[in-house]
């Protein structure tokens, strides 16, 4: 028999990370998709996998910073630029080993988050956001400028093997069966999304998150409770600027290309568009929204073959593809934010509390 | 010097457009609180429309321009009932991304019904040069210059003499209070988005009529107008006008003598530079040049 820990009694139910039996058991079956997705999906839908896995880590690093503690931020892709153009020199020109330049990588987006981080301090709200947005021109400048290490706009080639004590992630072989590179890296992906989301969460439940929460909700007050702003508001920007780098890492190690203009406002307002549709403050929302956002462009593009309105070749009339993606996308903005605030993960928890209630579910 | 004067007018010049943006910007935050980032799309729609009435109907161009100016004001109203009404009391963040999901609709329609092709908009001033002295001045630029003037003075009128525009002052100054004296919110805010349209349409006219031409590249004018908004103080109409002035006068002068003087900045150094001074301003002033500076209070 399941037994019913929806009332929370005493204060460790508050911090466990899977609560009832139901959620570990669902733990499990999670488990074992992500062990058999990749034998079982086709090339092109782990791939997307891959890229919803990376956009995930990114997205965990947002919410930390937004979702968390309350800092807007528009700056994030600047972020996911340096740790991919990091990876860039770690990697590719100097041979760093494996495990090195991902650290590395991560470590310098972390310590430039760092050096960003006090501009919070002294701005809020619409100031800050525009001020991250400058952060976000200035970083594509210098990625378009840079030429000896970006390449300018023709980009640049990244060779960053995975590969540790004779293991390569692209090239996985075990008892004799070999793997392909995109199951290799699907694997290796979702493993660090699963031990940065166990890191994210175990911040979140913590001293820690009840600080940044704190802050979020009135930073005076948290001030005044002895909540050191300095101190919790720098830190989120270093660990959300760690995360982004990482992914950013990840990304310029799997797509073994880059060019500056990856690195746009755009990609920030995916971001942020992940956390929202998601759900802002949420751990597993931030990966439900890098998900669907990632995987929504490639579902629109498989069923635009038979929408009418939609031109299937340039100069056809109609709207193209890429077009309906982006307004889809903004209209998908719109709608989440002024229908389900909350996010995907608040539909989740409404279902399941319908169902925790049955047959009282009122 | 000859250098000097002619880059002088073409930064005014710019200055007068980016303060026609930021001055939407301005008027929509005061009386909504709400940062617009899609006043950029505005810019890039009243462009179009106005070629559209222009060139393709075949409208005298004043007669384009208005039609231009009335649909965006109506478009602006629109999408303030429909999108922003139900944000009121939300987190900052929030609105700013249903504003910037609206740009991306917007940027979408416009580019579905007029594609991506460079669109002229007819040249109503002509492209000539007057020369004043050794100096050959683009005729564009004191249209331009001129053309923004008549709007802001226009503008600051309206909200001086007029009992809407006093209205809507008061309803920025003091919503509650403004709302007890029988001003409606809701008429207050409809108007301010209709009015942000309209400047936004003459800030895309005035930027697009003569070489430059419509695209979608007319819409991150908008972004390079923030840093002239935070300049002046977000909730400042002088500032905007000020912001914005000083703003293009760094970007031409930048782009003038820094960029061939110091090649290691970078080509398009001056795209980043007001942002550069932004940050200078307010790490000195967090709240801008003319903002009110906010007091904290438990």
């Amino acid at each position: 028999m399941l037994r019913n820990t929806r009332l929370t009694t005493e204060y460790h139910h508050d911090l466990a990370l899977f609560r009832s039996r139901p959620a570990q058991a669902a733990m499990i079956g999670l488990g074992i998709v992500y062990f058999i997705a990749p034998l079982w999906l086709g090339d092109f839908w782990t791939t997307v996998l891959i890229y919803a896995g990376i956009a995930s880590v990114g997205a965990l690093g947002l919410n930390l910073l937004t979702g968390f503690t309350g800092q807007a931020s528009l700056g994030h892709a600047f972020f996911l630029g340096v740790g991919a153009y990091a990876t860039a020199v770690f990697a590719d020109r100097w041979s760093w080993p494996f495990p090195v330049w991902l650290v590395a990588a991560a470590t310098l987006g972390g310590i430039i988050g760092g050096l960003v981080g006090p501009f919070a301090l002294r701005l809020r709200g619409h100031y800050l956001v525009i001020v991250s947005l400058g952060l976000l021109f200035f970083g594509q400048h210098v990625f378009e400028n840079w030429q000896s290490v970006t390449g300018g706009l023709t980009g640049t080639a990244v060779r960053a093997p995975v590969a540790l004590g004779g293991v390569d992630v692209a090239r996985l072989e075990i008892g004799g069966f070999r793997f392909t590179r995109n199951q290799g890296w699907f694997w290796f992906v979702w493993l660090a999304v699963i031990v940065l989301a166990l890191a994210a969460k175990n911040i979140a439940r913590g001293r820690p998150g009840r600080a940044l929460q704190a802050i979020r909700d009135r930073d005076l007050a948290a001030e005044v409770i002895g909540v050191s702003l300095v101190h919790y508001k720098v830190g989120a920007f270093v660990v959300s600027s760690g995360y982004a780098a990482c992914a950013g890492a990840l990304y310029a190690a799997y797509a073994r290309y880059l060019s500056p203009l990856d690195f746009g406002l755009f990609l920030s307002i995916q971001y942020v568009a992940m956390i929202i549709v998601g759900g802002v403050g949420s751990i597993a929302g931030s990966i439900l929204g890098a998900l669907f956002l990632t995987a929504l462009p490639r579902l629109v593009e498989s069923v635009s073959a038979t929408l009418p309105f939609v031109a299937q070749t340039t100069g056809e009339p109609g709207i193209t593809v890429a077009n309906l993606n982006q307004a889809l996308f903004g209209l998908l903005i719109v709608v989440f934010l002024v229908a389900e605030p909350l996010g995907l993960i608040e539909i989740w928890r409404r279902v399941k509390r319908y169902f925790t209630a049955w047959p009282f579910s009122y | 010097m000859t250098d000097f004067f002619q880059l002088l007018i073409a930064g005014l010049a710019l200055g007068a457009i980016y303060a026609l943006v930021c001055l939407g910007f301005v008027i929509i935050y005061r009386s909504t609180g709400v940062l617009n980032f899609a006043q950029g799309g505005f810019v890039v729609l009243g462009g179009y429309l106005t070629h559209q009435f222009s060139v393709v109907v075949e409208l005298p161009f004043a007669v384009a321009v208005l039609l231009a100016v009335l649909i965006v004001a109506l478009v602006g109203m629109l999408l303030e009932r429909v999108a922003l009404r139900p944000m009121i009391g939300r987190p900052v963040f929030a609105t700013i991304l249903v504003t910037l999901g609206l740009l991306y609709i917007i940027e979408q329609a416009c580019t579905a019904i007029w594609g991506y092709d460079l669109l002229t908009l007819g040249d109503p001033w002509g492209v000539r040069t007057v020369s004043v002295g050794a100096t050959a001045i683009k005729l564009l630029d004191l249209w331009t210059i001129g053309a923004a003037a008549v709007v802001l003075a226009a503008f600051f009128g309206f909200f001086r003499l007029s009992r809407i525009g006093v209205a809507m002052r008061a309803a920025a100054l003091d919503p509650e209070a403004a709302l007890a004296q029988g001003i409606s919110p809701k008429v207050v805010h409809a108007l301010s988005w209709a009015i942000a349209g309209a400047v936004a349409v003459l800030a895309g006219v005035l930027l697009a009529a003569g070489p430059r031409g419509v695209d979608l590249t007319l819409g991150p004018i908008a972004y390079r107008a923030f840093p002239a908004m935070i300049l002046g103080g977000l909730e400042s109409a002088e500032g905007a006008v000020l912001g914005g002035l000083a703003i293009g006068l760094t970007e031409v002068l930048t782009a003038g003598y820094l960029t061939p003087n110091a090649p290691w900045l970078g080509a398009n150094f001056h795209v980043v530079m007001p942002y550069v001074v932004m940050v200078v301003v307010l790490v000195v002033r967090p709240y801008g040049l003319f903002g009110t500076a906010e007091v904290r209070r438990a």
